[in-house]
């Protein structure tokens, strides 16, 4: 245990680093976490282990938290910010080095709804897990989702609802999928502040996330299943 | 400073808020993703019938239909200049109904949150949030609100925001939060940590307390937090009348006018004094909880286990102010107090 000042990330090795990068994540501090993707990256680490293992790995631990009612939003979005950071540095070398992906959302708040301080915590949460996030924003009528899938052509559409009155349009979108005979190509998780997992389950949902951590968890779960089934 | 709502709170040992705004004007045909102030000019006459029938269904005070009217939220339906015209025809709508009533009835200037997430974390500076409250506050003013009525605030810096625009336009006001998430607000303040903030602020509010979150029995739950501060400031409880649900393609709030009663009895005697209901909160169960609270006396504090047998449930096991409430990771760098 060291006072502020005496910690330089240089002089760690590579698992103390990533144990700092961790702390640094959990306190938001997005010029460390800048500085200590830099170094590992300068060490010879590959993009892909940069990512999983230290980003990751940190959000990990604030989301945990986060589902636990340890941490709230003001430090999920500080966590998530110094994330970006160092996202912002890996994102270029990923593509370059055609590291696995994690799998892809694409995700927006229902039509008539203007809310989106839940939805940017999923997106956030997401590329924080190693996700490719396609934020479509608020207000989304069934077309804009539509196309966004056909472009996009994501593992996951996640929709968001703050209000009563605009949850129910979930069920909209997803009944056109359904008629369209495309429900089966895409994982659906629902969330926002009125559902319930009763509600997901009546529309038609894959699953009810209850905040973004759940949202991380449920994902992963779904994309491996997705997967297995699959290579099965 | 004395007013109607100060004199009602001397005088009487509860008082009845109202309902749902919401819920009531999608009843009578709004669209969702409209902005229920606009209807403050193009329906007058409904949203009239709106506090008409909370004051014929026993309400003592009513909040206007004002919730979103700050040039923030009207800015999401370009009508972002009209925050002070939409308020004012709010409370002026509001002070015919209260004025014909035969009766007290308090005017209570709805103030919503802005939307938007305040600095350092977010983007709206707090000199923007105090401009934004200032201007739907004198809004109300104009229109002949009593009170201003802020409410479901997440974040302490917008409540705070908020208290220091209500001085600027000299109104007596009262403020809520909504305590969502792990019987915290969604930015993580504690039921314990809002009654110390509230005693704090210089321009204090006439009371404060809890509206909408999740379900009666959490809300209770938070109200037994104020009462255990010991706070002299009078509590408020609004709560949902229980927890939506999805039926036939719409949505029902699950809480019975019968519930909504005991609800209302148990509110009392946790402590609260203004006592409303939320979302999904109709005139008949407005009724109901008259009927209940004049019905009953006050007794003693209810036990978490006597709410969760009248209410059902909490959302969640702890809501922060426990003694064995989890705590931050200990960090290297900037060392977290929990």
């Amino acid at each position: 245990m060291s006072d502020e000042d005496d910690i330089i990330l240089a002089e760690l090795d590579d698992e103390e680093l990533v144990q700092q990068m961790f702390d640094d994540l959990y306190d938001g501090l997005k010029e460390e976490i800048e500085e200590g993707v830099n170094i590992l990256l300068s060490r010879g680490w590959a993009p892909y282990d940069v990512l999983t293992k230290a980003l990751v790995g940190g959000m990990t631990i604030v989301g945990a938290d986060f589902r636990d009612g340890i941490l709230f939003v003001p430090e999920v979005l500080l966590a998530a910010n110094a994330m970006k950071g160092g996202m912002f540095i890996l994102k270029p070398l990923l593509a370059e080095t055609g590291a696995p992906r994690v799998g892809k959302m694409v995700i927006g708040t229902v039509k008539g709804d203007i809310h989106d301080i839940g939805k940017n915590l999923v997106s956030m949460m997401m590329e924080g897990a190693g996700f490719e996030v396609v934020d479509l924003g608020i207000n989304n009528a069934v077309d804009a989702y539509l196309e966004a899938l056909e472009a996009e052509e994501p593992d996951i559409l996640g929709m968001s609802a703050l209000l009563t009155t605009t949850m129910p349009y979930m069920k909209v979108v997803i009944d056109t999928l359904v008629e369209q005979g495309k429900r089966d190509d895409y994982i659906v998780l629902v969330g926002g502040a009125p559902l319930n997992e009763e509600f997901g389950k009546a529309i038609g949902a894959d699953a009810y996330c209850r905040d973004a951590a759940v949202a991380v968890e449920t994902a992963k779960e779904w994309v491996g299943r997705k997967h297995n089934q699959m290579a099965g | 400073m004395t007013n109607a709502l100060t004199k009602m709170l001397a005088e009487r040992d509860w008082i009845l808020a109202d309902g749902a705004t919401g819920t009531n004007l999608f009843n009578m045909g709004l669209m969702s993703g409209d902005a229920p102030e606009l209807w403050n000019e193009q329906y007058p006459e409904k949203i009239k019938a709106l506090y008409q029938s909370a004051v014929d269904a026993g309400s003592d005070l009513f909040l206007t239909n004002s919730f979103g009217g700050n040039a923030s939220r009207l800015k999401l339906h370009n009508a972002q200049k009209r925050a002070h015209e939409l308020s004012r025809m709010a409370a002026e709508i509001g002070r015919d109904v209260a004025d014909s009533s035969g009766r007290t009835v308090i005017v209570a200037g709805s103030v919503g949150p802005t939307g938007d997430i305040m600095q350092p974390v977010g983007t709206l500076s707090h000199s923007d949030a105090v401009e934004i409250f200032h201007e739907q506050a004198e809004g109300l003013k104009a229109g002949g609100a009593d009170v201003l009525w802020l409410e479901t605030i997440s974040a302490p810096e917008e409540y705070l925001a908020a208290a220091e625009a209500f001085k600027l336009a000299d109104m007596l006001w009262v403020g809520t939060m909504s305590f969502d998430t792990a019987g915290r607000t969604m930015m993580g303040m504690t039921s314990a940590a809002m009654v110390e903030m509230v005693d704090k602020i210089d321009n204090s509010p006439l009371a404060f307390g809890a509206n909408c979150g999740t379900g009666a029995s959490d809300l209770l739950r938070t109200i037994l937090g104020f009462s255990a501060q010991g706070s002299s400031t009078p509590i408020i409880a609004k709560g949902n009348a229980g927890i939506p649900k999805y039926v036939d393609g719409h949505i029902h709030y699950d809480g019975t006018p019968e519930l909504m009663g005991q609800y209302a009895c148990l509110a009392r005697d946790c402590g609260a004094k203004i006592i409303g209901g939320c979302c999904g909160t109709m005139p008949e169960h407005l009724r109901a909880m008259r009927a209940a609270l004049e019905g009953s006396s006050k007794s003693g504090s209810p036990s978490l286990e006597a709410i969760v047998a009248a209410l059902g449930p909490f959302s969640s096991t702890g809501d922060g102010t426990e003694d064995n409430a989890p705590t931050a990771r200990v960090t290297r760098r900037r060392r977290r107090i929990a």
